[in-house]
Order: C-alpha cells, then structure tokens, then sequence
C-alpha cells in the first residue's frame, strides 16, 4: 500500500470536519440545530467506556449477521444459479421479501422471539443484507459462458469439481461488490433493531438514550461511531477482495 | 487404414419450445489417426454440434461416433477442445492455464514433468515468457495460442478447434496458421477443425469436408494433395485457387443460392 493511499483519504476527513466545524460556526446552529465536531470530544470523552462497549455489541452481532447472510446468500444464489426452475421460482418470493421496509419488520421480530435481543439484531441483520449476495452469486453463475464448463466437461470433470475450478472463482468479484453493498446494509439493520426495539445494547441503544436526555452531541457522536465500524468493516472486506480476487483488478 | 473417428449416418435434433430443430441428418466424417480435417458449411448449419458429439458433450438422436473403434457415450478425457472464446481463467497465470487439464485427466506426468511440458508447449507457440503473465496482459493471438496449448498439455487423442481464429485479425491469423504446422509437426495429432474461412481449411486440413445447410448432412469433400511443408505462398497457386473456386461453390449449393447441378 502506497503512503499516498493513506495521507488522501485521512486528509479528505480532516477537511470534511473542518467544512462541518465551519458550517455550524458561520450559521450560530445551537448544539440541538446541528452539533460539531468540537462539540463531540467532550462527548467521547465522558461516554468513552460506553462507546466501547456499544460498539462492541453493534459490531459483533453485525458481523455475524453478516457472516450469516454470506452463507445463506451463498447456498440461495448456487441454486438460483444452477437451477433454471429454482430461479423463476424463488425470485419473486425474494424480491417481495426484499421490498418489505425491515423497519416494519422489526417489532414483529421483537414479539416473536420477545427478549431474545441478540438474536433479533443478528436477525435483521442478516435478512436485510443477505438479498444483495444471493442475487450477485445467482447472476455470476447464470452468466458462465458455456465454453468454460464444455472445457473442463470434455476431459470428464464433474459438476463439483467445474465448481470449484471455474466456477467459483469467477463469481468472486461480483460477490465482493456485492458484500460491499451487504456490510453497510448490516450495520443498517443492527441499528434498526437497537433504535426501534432498543434493549440497553448497542450503539442503536445509545442514540436512543441521547435522544432521551436530550444530549444532542452524544445523539451526533453516535452516527459518527458508525460510520467509523461501517469504514473499518468496509476496509475488512476490501482487503478479503484484494486477498482472494485481486486478479480482478486491472488498474494496475 | 484404421480411421481413429468415424461418424456414421448422424441424425440429431434440438428440442425447442416450436418443437424438434433437426440440425444433424445424414452426417459422415472419417478422421484417420493423424489426419487433420476441416468441415466448412453455411453459418448455423451444425457445425459446432459436430464438435461436441466428438468431445461425448453430445449424444446423437441416431447414428454413432466412434473414437477408436468405441462408441462415446458420454465425455472422455481423450480430448483437447479450444473455441473461438479463448476462455482462459483470468485468476491463474498462463502456466496455470495451461495445466489446468492435468488437474483433471488422470496423467502418468509428475506435477515437475507437466510444467516443463506446459513450458515446451508455450516455448513452441512462441509464448516463452509469458508464462507467469496472467490471460489480461496478453493480446487475443497470444490468448488464443495459449488455450491451444492448454488443449494439448494432456496429449490428447483428437484435438478439436471450433473455430479458433474466427476473431483474429488477417494477419495474426496468418501467423497461428504457420504455428499449428509448427505444432502439429512437433506434437502430431489427429484433429477436426471447424472453421468459416475456406482459405485457413486448405492451408491447415488435409481434407476440407463441406457440411450442407441445416440440418446438416456430409454434401462433399475435398482431399488437399500433400505437398510437402506448406507455406503461405501455397495459397497464391493455381491449384488452390482452383480448390478455393471448388469449396466456394460448394458453399453457395450447401446456401441453396446455387441448384446442385450448377456446380459442375
């Protein structure tokens, strides 16, 4: 990794919160209208301990989601792929599935499986970020040109081993873009669960005590905590990529 | 002599939602162990088909194809296929494009006697040293003589090329056609080349076989007299262009643009 790769994007966020810090300066905005960023330290500050525990929680039950929604979405986009049938007749069902807003299905969740909070965010998570990777893995497959699999098929290759060899591989730099997109989409369905059915965990659960006690600072000092596990967790996924379909990469 | 394929009175038909699309009826084709064969015919009259009944892909409605005296009935590792889509894998480097096939067929090579193969084999096409590039860096000539490459790396029986040059320029053309004599002296094999450039089927076949409109049957063929090594200037000579005059025709009948007694 070239230094320029790091000083660019660590510089283009100094200059965003110093436009912001500006913004709020200039305009006179109360704390309440629109906090800055110097507004947040002290928040982080008094709240540190919170933050890190919180933030814990959001993480690892997003990951998990996450990681659920990788396998799920993996085995549901094999079949769509393989199966000519299967997909004509899972897609409708999935795209239904897809367009139901996740935040009306929140409270459902939480009456189903009432003060089971873990499993509940773990649960969101995944079913708002799995639809992204079965759709990517179904499409790669489907598109495998015919020589490929006439290729190994003429030397007596079976259906598994094709998979393994070809296919697969060639579906990763679709399932990674896709993955990209499913990671912001966890971390969306985590704090969902946490704001809307908050159960004392999470950072969700720290916004909404923000919201309670009127500490707007503490409320902005949140969104920005996720969108720093959102970077981190989107940087994870960008080095997997590099790791395992870097050869996809032509700019080079 | 012992033909190595043989493909009697063929008949097959795809099934489509409007019923059977016969596109195989009253196909013949015998290859001997070593011939090199080359089947012209008007666009989407089966030849394609034709090579996938010979790799076992296929299996005809009626008929038999034979490879060595013994029916396929399904995929054997006895052959080598390269397409018009060099489809090489863009994760491997061309090395490992190469072997892929011995990942497969079982082989008598060590994992050390294939690679200096794989090495030969490219050295032979003129890819030496590119054989850590990956398929990207390479242009589509050398793309495609690498999959050639990849098609013969087990040392196979029948070697089918579906039109491999197809999307070549005129002149890297040219060259491949100067590398396959180069191959086929060094590494012989018995082959079937499908191909619309009835330029390519004299300069490279030794038997030109003209497949009539769909559904496809044997309509004629032409035996290339051997003339020795054959170079580019062959094809500037009265004999091949009495040959190419000859298959042209051939073509227009197999179109239906000509009535079959007009050729003469």
């Amino acid at each position: 990794m070239k230094a320029r790769q790091i000083y660019v994007p660590v510089l283009a966020v100094i200059v965003f919160l110093a436009l912001w810090e500006a913004l709020v300066w200039v305009m006179g905005w109360p704390n309440y209208k629109m906090a800055s960023p110097s507004d947040l330290i002290p928040a982080y500050e008094k709240y540190w301990e919170l933050f890190l525990i919180m933030g814990w929680q959001t993480l690892w039950r997003t990951v998990v989601g996450l990681l659920l929604a990788v396998i799920f979405g993996i085995a549901l986009g094999m079949i769509m792929g393989f199966s000519r049938v299967m997909r004509d007749a899972l897609y409708p069902l999935l795209v239904g599935f897809n367009a139901v807003p996740k935040a009306t299905v929140v409270p459902i969740v939480a009456l189903m499986f009432v003060g089971a909070h873990d499993f509940n965010t773990v649960l969101i998570a995944f079913m708002i970020s799995f639809f992204p990777i079965a759709v990517s893995v179904s499409i790669g497959l489907s598109t495998l040109e015919p020589e490929y699999r006439d290729i190994l098929r003429s030397l007596g290759a079976s259906q598994a081993t094709i998979f393994w060899k070809i296919a697969l591989p060639k579906t990763l730099p679709e399932f990674f873009g896709a993955l990209k997109v499913a990671v912001t989409l966890a971390f969306i369905g985590t704090n969902l669960m946490e704001i809307v059915s908050p159960h004392g965990r999470g950072l969700g659960a720290l916004f909404d005590s923000g919201k309670t006690n009127s500490d707007y600072p503490l409320m902005f000092a949140v969104l920005i905590a996720l969108a720093f596990l959102g970077i981190v967790l989107y940087y994870v996924v960008v080095a997997l990529e590099k790791i395992f379909a870097g050869w996809a990469d032509r700019t080079a | 002599m012992e033909n190595l394929i043989e493909i009697k009175a063929v008949r097959h038909s795809y099934r489509t939602a409007s019923g059977p699309l016969p596109v195989l009826d009253g196909l013949e084709l015998s290859v001997p162990e070593g011939g090199f064969v080359a089947v012209v015919g008007p666009s989407g009259c089966g030849k394609s088909t034709l090579t996938r009944l010979v790799a076992g892909l296929l299996i005809p409605d009626h008929g038999e194809v034979n490879v060595h005296g013994t029916r396929i009935t399904a995929p054997r590792s006895n052959v080598g296929m390269a397409f018009q889509n060099p489809v090489l894998l863009e994760w491997r480097t061309i090395l490992q494009n190469v072997l892929l096939p011995l990942e497969i067929v079982p082989s008598k090579l060590s994992k050390a006697e294939g690679e200096e193969r794989a090495r030969r084999l490219l050295a032979l096409v003129g890819l030496e040293g590119f054989e850590n590039k990956r398929p990207s860096e390479l242009s589509g000539g050398m793309k495609q003589r690498a999959s050639l490459c990849r098609a013969l790396i087990h040392s196979p029986e029948v070697l089918i090329l579906d039109e491999p040059f197809g999307a070549l320029d005129a002149f890297t053309r040219e060259d491949l056609w100067q590398i396959m004599h180069r191959v086929k002296a060094e590494e012989p094999f018995t082959g079937v080349l499908i191909t619309h450039d009835l330029r390519e089927s004299i300069f490279l076949a030794d038997q030109v076989v003209v497949l009539s409109g769909r559904p496809a049957k044997t309509q004629f063929v032409l035996d290339i007299p051997d003339t020795g090594v054959r170079t580019l200037d062959h094809l500037y000579t009265p004999e091949a262009a009495a040959m190419l005059n000859t298959l042209r025709h051939q073509i227009e009948i197999a179109q239906g643009r000509v009535p079959a007694g007009a050729a003469a």
